[in-house]
Formats: structure tokens, sequence, C-alpha cells
């Protein structure tokens, strides 16, 4: 900073500049805004999350609520549970991971293992970035056009299932890629130089070193396919009656209850309604809490 | 497992897996390798490295599954195109450009899709509108201002948005939100009602199944998406700029405007593309928010009505009549298209930045 | 087990880079070989084309001849993954499997190819570790992972995991490069002890290391700028550092350059 011009400067300037107050009130009116918008967006979660359980959460509380269905029970009585609904979330949210997991693991480990820059990989990626793009609703309309009007299924659990695959894959596909692509090159190549092969390194080193991550990334998609409601909607029919079947007849979830039970307009249909969304909210969050604590009993340990 | 055989046993056989009967003969000018095209080796073995079938067999499970996600992708176009042909040749309305929707085969289908697009994109972009500056702010602090130490659970608090189920949002919007929104809207219409946007609409403001509503709750769910990626490319920010900026005595909002926010345009405008796809796409909190109507779409944004994933799923339930269904199907393809142009178009910008990676 | 090498005129690119050029060079068994030579040279290439570990780069190829004991390892007949199970290879960090304990990863070559017999698997992990010389430190956690031992203990584990698998040659990519004074003379020690069985090939930047274990060395050098490597002479490792034969040599080890 000392130039010529300091020199001739009278003896003692101060030693650090004021910065001046335009660029002072600019600076601290853009911390406030930013700060600003941040507050701005928890507000809706709080109230959100707020308004859930005081209006939901009293009707958890019953024993009832988690062991019985609302069958028989007419819209003005109160009492019954969501038994039938939570099964339904349950089983819908299951069997699509089961479909849906070895699938994106395997496109996974294409774009990471050997897909690399080839042509079809960069497909396979454009791919899943549309795919995870695709509204629930068009994902509902592909397996209603495939499976009930082209196959002649009927309306079904497994559709559904089918349904949310097509929203799954993509997210599981995108966090196993990310993890696949840390896991360090070294460990492959020490596999390598025991004569392990290839494909062995991929399943016994290289997906388990990701695994917990992995185990992660499947109950979040897992948490968020189970709160989709457009695929119940279309594929799938109401019933207050407990079924275990996927492939037969309606079978409740607590999207489908809550969007059933909304048309009820009196308090029992507002019991209903609410104290669905508090245990949807409740199962999401055990999901959550789920993977990450399996992620932490199988993370890497150094000790 | 084919391949215990030639292991870690003493004085294992040699290293040649088949019969080595003169095969590579030491005459050959160069051993063929590892490239298929590598000239030498007998004529009648392929000059291919050798592959165990274990491997064979995991990677052609691995492409299969890749093939088998590109199919997909295709696959939903063509079967939504299938199903929709018959009941658009049916149809007695002009698909795109029609404003009425009459979906009910007895007494001939009319339906065209027009005022449910319209409804789509403008609460779509209503909803963006709202979010991106939010959005904006929330990156810049999450990845600028916040403390260290508070930026990740603060990145959690974010993301949590995410993880609300689309029906809760619903039904947040529709019986408490909505409301609670009456007499901001109600203001806006009485005060500035001159504007269209303003105007009153086919939707009860003291109710609130309007639009405005829909849109606010669209963009709060936006908020998340928009964030997220916002985020990851601005932390990409090169710290050499950054310190630059520090070094020339810049205040944080100007380190910002000049590094930050310029490195990370076209990653925000990514994501906000992102986000008006999802937005394009909502279905369920968007059907119970808004009031249905039958009246055209004027718009303001106190008018009620449907957007396309809306509308199908309100019928969704009825979906009996294949030629019926057919018409619902044609415009959900016209929501997947559109849906695809907006996401393409999004991951378009992305993938021009190099220094993203 | 321990086997001759005999590399004649061995070529390797990376895509259209021409890495190395024209490589022939014998190794006998029981015997310590060590590549020297500058940055950039191609003995680390050279050294992987030796298990066929060079080509699990994408684009890399490799042409010419290794044989092992006359057996051309790059015949056409031949599976790469046998070649790496006949050659061992060590690298220049330790890279344990972090998911595993310390006995899985000494005997994980033996498992990955379907050994299930704990009893023998046991035995194995005992023998391996002795010969790595880290029995004495981690008998009482072999269970715990291998990630929680010091880079030195990591590398002899790493040794162990490697001679586990009974392989014809130990390949060593500048093993101690990452490892303190002390961790590598527990390192050269055991290179000495493992001679007697093995044949072992070293890459390694440090000259008194070469000349420290090697009963040969070859020293590599670029034949100029943008050129491939190239060895330019294989001998005796005392001759190389008292009297070799070629003026790079002479050069290289008097720290004139590189």
């Amino acid at each position: 900073m000392s130039t010529a011009t300091d020199l001739n400067r009278p003896a003692a300037p101060p030693a650090f500049q004021e910065i001046n107050a335009s660029r002072r009130f600019k600076n601290r009116l853009a911390t406030i805004l930013v700060g600003g918008t941040f507050v701005l967006a928890l507000a809706p979660l709080v109230w959100l999350l707020i308004t859930v359980i005081a209006k939901g959460f009293q009707h958890v509380l019953n024993a009832d609520w988690w062991q019985k269905s609302l069958a028989g029970l007419t819209s003005r009585q109160f009492g019954g549970g969501v038994y039938h609904a939570i099964i339904g979330t349950l089983l819908q949210g299951l069997i699509c991971a089961v479909i849906a997991v070895p699938i994106a693991i395997l496109v996974a480990v294409y774009l990471v293992e050997y897909g690399k820059r080839s042509r079809l990989a960069k497909a396979v990626t454009f791919t899943v970035d549309i795919l995870s793009g695709v509204p629930s609703i068009v994902a509902a309309l592909f397996i209603y056009a495939l499976c009930i009007t082209t196959l002649g299924m009927p309306r079904s659990a497994f559709a559904v299932s089918l349904a949310l695959v097509l929203l799954m894959i993509p997210v599981v596909v995108r966090t196993t890629e990310e993890l696949l692509k840390i896991v360090p090159d070294e460990l492959r190549e020490a596999a390598y130089a025991l004569g392990v092969p290839k494909w062995k390194t991929i399943v016994k080193i290289v997906i388990p070193t990701a695994l917990s991550g992995i185990i992660t990334g499947v109950s979040l998609a897992i948490a968020r396919v189970m709160g989709e409601t457009a695929p119940v909607l279309v594929l799938v029919g109401y019933t207050t009656f407990i079924n275990y079947d996927p492939f037969g007849g309606s079978m409740a979830s607590l999207p489908l209850l809550m969007t059933s039970e909304r048309l009820t307009t009196n308090e029992v249909g507002e019991a209903r309604v609410w104290g669905a969304a508090v245990t949807l909210i409740l199962i999401i969050t055990v999901f959550n809490l789920l993977g990450s604590l399996i992620s932490r009993l199988t993370s890497l340990k150094t000790k | 497992m084919s391949d215990s055989d030639t292991v870690g046993r003493p004085g294992a056989p040699g290293l040649a897996r088949g019969p080595r009967g003169g095969a590579a003969p030491d005459t050959a000018p160069e051993a063929p390798i590892s490239t298929p095209k590598g000239s030498g080796g007998t004529p009648t073995q392929p000059p291919k490295v050798i592959t165990r079938p274990g491997d064979k067999i995991f990677k052609a499970l691995t492409v299969g599954s890749g093939v088998f996600v590109v199919a997909m992708i295709a696959l939903i176009g063509i079967f939504l195109l299938i199903q929709a042909i018959p009941s658009l040749a049916d149809n007695q309305a002009n698909f795109l450009f029609g404003r009425d929707w009459d979906a009910d085969p007895e007494g001939g289908l009319a339906f065209g899709v027009l005022d449910l697009l319209l409804v789509t994109v403008f609460s779509a972009v209503f909803a963006l509108i709202i979010a991106m500056p939010v959005s904006l702010g929330i990156a810049l602090f999450l990845t600028q201002y916040a403390p260290r130490r508070l930026a990740r659970p603060f990145a959690y608090l974010v993301d949590l948005l995410a993880a609300v189920p689309s029906i809760i949002y619903g039904l947040w919007g529709a019986y408490v939100l909505a409301p609670a929104l009456s007499p901001i809207s109600t203001w806006l219409n009485e005060n500035l009602g001159f504007i269209p946007l303003f105007a009153t609409g086919t939707s009860n403001l003291a109710i609130g199944q309007t639009i405005f509503t829909a849109g606010i709750v669209l963009a709060v769910m936006l908020l998340p998406i928009i964030t997220a990626i916002s985020r990851e490319v601005f932390d990409r920010t090169p710290s050499m700029q950054v310190e630059g900026a520090l070094a020339l005595g810049a205040t944080k909002w100007e380190v910002v405007r000049t590094t930050v926010l310029p490195f990370g345009r076209a990653g925000y405008i990514s994501a906000s593309m992102l986000g008006l796809g999802r937005a394009l796409g909502e279905t369920i909190a968007v059907l119970i928010i808004l009031s249905s109507t039958t009246s055209h779409f004027g718009f303001s944004l106190f008018d009620g009505g449907d957007t396309i994933a809306s509308k199908i799923a309100r019928a969704a339930q009825e979906f009996n009549d294949p030629r019926g269904a057919g018409a619902y199907i044609a415009a959900g393809l016209v929501l997947f298209v559109l849906t695809f142009v907006v996401n393409a178009f999004a991951r378009a910008i992305i993938a021009g930045h190099k220094e993203y990676e | 087990m321990a086997k001759r090498i005999d590399v004649k005129d061995l070529n390797l690119f990376y895509g259209k880079f021409h890495a190395v050029d024209g490589v022939s060079l014998a190794v006998p068994p029981r015997n310590v070989t060590a590549f020297i030579g500058p940055s950039g040279c191609g003995k680390s290439t050279v050294l992987r084309s030796l298990n066929r570990m060079h080509e699990v780069i994408p684009g890399a190829r490799a042409e010419g001849k290794v044989l092992l004991d006359g057996e051309d390892i790059y015949a056409s007949t031949v599976d790469p993954v046998s070649v790496r199970r006949t050659i061992g290879m060590v690298f220049q960090r330790p890279n344990p499997f972090p998911t595993m304990s310390i006995r899985d990863n000494v005997v994980a070559g033996l498992k990955l190819a379907g050994e299930g017999d704990r009893k023998k698997l046991d035995e194995v992990a005992e023998q391996a570790l002795r010969g790595a010389n880290l029995w004495a430190e981690v008998k009482d956690r072999l269970t715990r992972p291998g990630g929680g031992l010091s880079g030195g203990q990591q590398q002899r584990l790493c040794i162990a995991r490697a001679i586990a698998v009974q392989p014809d040659v130990l390949l060593m990519d500048e093993p101690c490069s990452a490892l303190d004074p002390i961790s590598t003379l527990a390192i050269e020690d055991l290179i000495q002890e493992l001679k007697k069985d093995f044949t072992i090939v070293i890459v390694t930047h440090n000259m008194q290391q070469a000349a420290r274990v090697s009963d040969q060395t070859a020293f590599f050098n670029l034949a100029g700028v943008g050129q491939p490597g190239r060895l330019v002479e294989l001998d005796d490792t005392e001759r190389i550092f008292s009297n070799p034969s070629q003026k790079a040599t002479e050069d290289y080890i008097s720290g004139r350059f590189g």
C-alpha cells in the first residue's frame, strides 16, 4: 500500500481508513436481507408443524389409533384407527424399495465403474436427470396406461409401488453414484492386485465401503415416496378395511386416507385427516432417523 | 465361485485358464494386449482380454439396468401417446386451443387443454417469482453469512421443508394459510383490482382457494429445491477469487456481488428451472387448495381452476372408461413434455459449466 | 514360488501417449530389483505392467512381452485376474480395506476367491502377519478395523495381505514414500526377509533405499522432453552406485540432475 503519495501525506494518517457510509449501508442491508430470507423460510416450516401437531397429535395418543382400522365406522363415529393405512403406506413403500434399489444401485455402478464417459452413460445420466423431474402424476398415468389399460391388471397397491419405483430410482441412483465416486481408487487397485475380479471388487469392496451412505439415501428415498399422493389416487382404491395383499383390491394408505376423509366435512373427518398427517410425519421421521442410525452403525470405524 | 480354482494354493497351476496349445506363439510380432483391435495372436482366437463369466454377467446386469432406465423414459412418452391417440381422434374440440374440458364419453368427448395449461404455467411462474429471491437469500446465508458451525444444522432445517409430503402442504395451505391470507388478498383486490393480476377472480377471497394461495404454498415447496443446488454451486466459488476480493478491501456484500454471484449465476438459474419443473407437476397440494370452476381462466391471482396435474388427480378415481381416461392421459402427455423440456433446459445450463464439477 | 521375470521389448501407452519405450530386462527369482529414476520416467508404469495393473487405467495398453518363468502374461489366453493373483502388489499409500478388520484384510484375497474355511483362514492370517513382522503388534486386536493402525503398520498389513495369497512375485510401488523413517526401516528389514521366498521388484525415489535393499538396480530416464521413458541400464546395485556404465546414470546417482 505504501506508494509515493503516502510519503507526501501529513505526519500521522489514520492506520485504517473508514469504509464510506454508502458501502457500509449496502453491506449491512444485504446482511439483513439475506438473514431475513432464512427466517422467512423457517416460518412456514414451524407454522406447518405446529398446525399439524395442534390439530392432530391428540388423536394419535390413543392406542386404538395404531392398532385398529376404520372398518365399520361411519363418517360420524369417532374411534377406530389408521392401522390399515399405515400397513398400506409401509407395504407400498417397501415393495417399491425392493424393486427400485437393486436397479438403481446397478445403474449407479454402471455409471461409475463401467460407463465412464461412454455414449450410453451420457444417455443414462440424462435420463436419470429427466426421470427425477417427472411429476408423480405422470408416473402414475404411465403405470395406469401400461398396467391397467394395456395389460388389463386391476387397480392395486402393486401398481402404486411400480409408479413409486419410477420416482425412487433417480433419487437412489444419484446418491449411490456420488458415494461410489468418492470410494478411493486405491481400494479398487488393492483388490485387483490381490487377483480379485472386477465384479467381486465392486460387490465386496466398493459397495460395502459406500454402504452406510447408500442406506441413508435409500431410507430418505423411501420416506419421500411414502408421502406421494398422486399415484395412490390414480392407481388404487380406498378402503377402510385392512388389506395385506398388494395384488388384490383396494388398499388404504395414509395419503389416500387423508384425501378421502378430507371430504368428510365434520369433526370426525378432521380428526382422521390431521391424525393421519401426524402419523405420516412420524413415519417419515422414523425412516429418516432409522437411516442415519443404521448408517452410523455400519459406518467405517477406525478404532 | 468360478474364481476359487487357481487361488492361493502353493504351486498354483499356471496363469493360463485355457489350454495354451501353441496359442500366441513367441514369434508373434506384438502380443495382443488390452486393445481389442490389436494385431497378432493366432487367427482363430479373438485378440481380446479374457473376461471372467462373473465379470461378464455382472457387467451385463449393470448395462441392462442402464438401458432399462433409458428405455423407461421413452416408454413413458410412447405409452401415454398410444393411450391418448384414440381419445384425441374422437375429440370434438381443439385439444391444444380448446378452453373447455369435457371428458365424459357420453355425448362425445370435447376436451381442450389450454385453460389447464395456462393455470399450470401461471401458478408455477408465480411460485417461482416468489421462491427465486428467497432461495437466493437462503443459499447466500447458508454459504456466506451463517456462522460455520451453524451452517450445517441450518441447512438441515431448510432441507426439512423438502421432507414434508405435499399433501400436508396442501392441507396446511387450504385450511390454515388460505384464511390467513384472506385480508392480504382482499386488500390487494380492493386497492389494486384495476391490475388484471389482482382483479376479482372466480374464487371466494374469504375462503382463499385461489392461485394466490396455491402459488405461495408452491413457492415454499420450491425453496429447498432451489436452495440446495444454489448452495452447492455457491460453495464452489474458487477461494482465490473470494480472497482476491477480500484483499482489495471489499465488504462482504461486495465479495458476494463480485465473486459468488457471477460464479454461481448459471447454477442458480438452472436450480430455478428445476424448481419450475417441480411446480408445474405438483398435484395434490394444488388439488386441495384450488377451488374447481367451470369459468375460463382470467389471468387473475384470485381465480380458482385446475392445473393439468390437479385436473387429472381430481378425475382419477373415476377412470373407468378408457376413452375418458385417454383424454386425461393426453393432458398428462402435455405435462410430461412440458416438464421434460424445462428439466432438459435446466440440465443443459449446468452441463455447459465445467467449473461446477 | 518365486519365479523369474523376463521383459521383452515392452512399450506402454496411455491412450495415444507413448509412456515407456522398448524396455527389456530380466529379474531373477529370490532377488530384489530396484527401479530408480526421475519423476515421470515411467518406472511405476513399468512396474504396474508387470502384473497387468497398468491396463486398469482407461485407455492404457501394453505391447511386448512379460514372461513369468517363460510364460507370457500378456498372451491372449491369460486372464489378467490370475496374473495378479500370481504377482502381488503393494502400493505407495497404505490402502487397507476400511470395511474390514485386520484379520479380514489379510485374508481378503483368499476370502474373495471363495475360501470359506475359518480355521484355514486364521492360519493363513497368522502366517502372513508373521511374515510381514506385524503379528506381535496386532495379535490381540485382529478383529479391530485395519484403519486404526499407524501408517507403517498399515503398510505392513498391506504387505501381509499381498503375501497371504502366496504370490510368486511381489511388486512394490514406492512402499515407503508415505512413511516415517522408523517405519521405513521396518519395511526395509522386511524386504530382506521376504526376499527368501519371493521375487521382489521395488520402485523407489530414494537412492539410498535402493542401495540398501536391492541386489540389482534399473535406472530409468526420459529420452527427452515429451519423449517416452526408457531403461537406461540395469546392473548389480553395487556397480550402478559405484561404477555405472552410462553417463546419465552417473549424473543421476551423483545428484547432478533429477
